[in-house]
């Protein structure tokens, strides 16, 4: 009863505005969320989901590395981001073994090497926010490189909005009219790779993955347009990444698994109410 | 209005090869097409139809050979957008997210600027070619909710908005209404006409004596090529599928 009469909506919302790091916490994840978002579309489209869980858990040593050198950490992610692909790509080819397979394998060894760098490696490297996110704890630094890598990203995606819609739609047809698809392919790839780096400090690199496709998959069940369904996406997932942040600090709860959590429960909406693809639409049909 | 030039040929593929991670799909396989010319290309699954068209767009990369298009390299040919491909209709996602518009705005993307800005002469070939196609009443239909003959008849208005001079069609009349099957025949008498190049595979022996002046029979490499009338035989027919013939597959002739 005390709680009830204590937490209104005003100061549900309010009160934790009055820390500091809640404010940089709610402003970085809803910038990451956006950037995610906004990416999000596409790798749902293309089918890059597995693509986007193996560069998102390839980054892991190249943060370490990147930590133990005094690097910015997103320049070690990126480098291994885009390496993995690499390799996945030089092993399907030069082998028998089926694609899925080898980017699982790739990217465990990836990943397991990062946790290896980690208990190798004695620094003040905290293995639970690469694990899991720290979105409270971002330090000054991590904004700055944050701000610039998010910008970096949208600016790359607004220029090459719709010849990257056309790759993933039909990349024949873009490279019949003298698109440059291999430009294109890479283009994405390394808005996935930083995507990933910027995503893993809200939500962890276990967890980065469901940034880059959850809310995609949850507008494609609102929309039938394409430039529609990035907004609903860049929205649904900037409205997870304050509800998960929120209730993590009034309930105290693991941030990183709160925001997925709540962009899960949007899509968990969208699959059954939404207006032509919902479950219950298709039910009702069923009856008429 | 550029000047055609019926005696220069549009298409010349000479002894082309194509390897995918040293598995040869296609080998020292030869095509010659004028403008104005419809030419058949027929083959079993997997002998190497999509390949032939893989390498005539330049989606993937020919080991052996030469490719040239209107004298030119292919490199030239995709800047000038001079290829149109028009998709089988399983080669493409129908449930995403875009418009009959969105698709046929497509076939001018390679004419815009870097972002793909329409002009007022790109928005009116897309209406133009839309209406061509007669789905201008589905201009804003989600290409999801078309049926498989507009569908058709979208990627073949995108091919006609990019003012291609030579088309690629990979089994136009797989799976289309008795309607889209006329509006396409008729489309084709008038690309004739227009001096365009038209290159299509099909499995339809009927429409094969219909439309086209050519037929290329292949199987890996090219088992016949030449006029339809002269090529067009029973005993080729069965060298391409394997031996099997013609009757068995496609009933006794009448």
């Amino acid at each position: 009863m005390e709680l009830c009469s204590f937490l209104t909506l005003d100061t549900f919302i309010t009160d934790p505005l009055t820390h500091d790091f809640m404010r940089k916490a709610l402003l970085m994840s809803s910038l990451v969320a956006a950037v995610c978002g906004f990416l999000s579309s596409y790798l749902t489209l293309k089918g890059w989901a597995l693509m986007g869980d193996a560069v998102s858990h390839s980054v892991m040593p190249g943060v370490v590395v990147a930590y133990a050198l005094g690097l910015p950490f997103s320049l070690g992610a990126f480098i291994f981001g885009v390496g993995s692909v690499a390799l996945i790509g030089f092993i399907k080819q030069k082998s028998r073994v089926k694609e899925d397979t080898v980017i699982g394998l790739v990217f465990t060894g990836f990943f397991a090497l990062g946790i290896v760098l980690v208990s190798k490696i004695k620094s003040n490297i905290d293995l639970h926010s690469i694990l899991f996110g720290s979105p409270l704890g971002i330090s000054l630094s991590d904004v700055k490189q944050t701000i610039f890598i998010s910008l970096l990203v949208v600016i790359l995606l607004s220029i090459f909005r719709k010849d990257l819609m056309l790759y993933c739609f039909d990349p024949r047809h873009a490279k019949t009219v003298g698109i440059n698809v291999f430009f294109l392919h890479y283009l994405l790839l390394t808005c996935l790779s930083l995507a990933a780096v910027v995503g893993l400090q809200s939500v962890g690199i276990i967890l980065v993955v469901a940034m880059l496709i959850t809310p995609g998959a949850t507008a494609y069940l609102l929309t039938d347009k394409f430039d529609n369904m990035t907004v609903i996406s860049v929205l649904s997932a900037i409205i997870s990444s304050l509800i998960g942040i929120y209730v993590s600090f009034w309930f105290d709860l693991e941030t990183g698994g709160s925001i997925v959590l709540a962009q899960t429960f949007l899509f968990l909406f969208a699959f059954l109410f939404a207006p032509r693809y919902g479950i219950l639409k298709k039910l009702f049909a069923g009856y008429k | 209005m550029e000047t055609i030039n019926y005696q220069n040929f549009r298409i010349e593929a000479e002894n082309i090869c194509v390897d995918y991670n040293g598995k040869v799909a296609l080998y020292d396989a030869n095509l010659r097409l004028k403008p104005g010319q419809i030419c058949g290309l027929v083959g079993m699954n997997g002998a190497g139809k999509t390949t032939f068209f893989n390498a005539l767009t330049g989606f993937v990369n020919i080991s052996k050979g030469k490719i040239r298009i209107n004298g030119e390299s292919l490199r030239s040919a995709q800047k000038d957008q001079t290829i149109a491909y028009v998709p089988q209709s399983e080669g493409i996602d129908s449930q995403f997210p875009i418009s009959v518009w969105d698709v046929v705005m497509m076939g001018r993307y390679g004419s815009m600027n870097i972002f793909r800005s329409p002009r007022e002469s790109d928005v009116q070939a897309v209406k133009d070619a839309i209406e061509r196609v007669d789905l201008t009443d589905h201009t804003s239909t989600p290409i999801g909710n078309l049926s498989g003959g507009q569908r058709k008849r979208t990627f073949l208005a995108r091919a006609i908005a990019q003012r291609a001079s030579i088309l690629l069609l990979d089994e136009p009349f797989s799976g289309v209404d008795i309607r889209t099957e006329k509006l396409i025949s008729e489309l084709f008498i008038q690309f004739k006409n227009e001096g365009k190049t038209i290159l299509l595979s099909t499995h339809d022996m009927i429409h094969v004596r219909e439309f086209c002046d050519l037929v290329l029979l292949i199987n890996k490499t090219v088992v016949a090529y030449g006029e339809t009338s002269e090529v067009f035989t029973p005993e080729n027919i069965t060298t391409t599928f394997g031996g099997i013939s013609p009757d068995f597959l496609f009933g006794p002739e009448s």
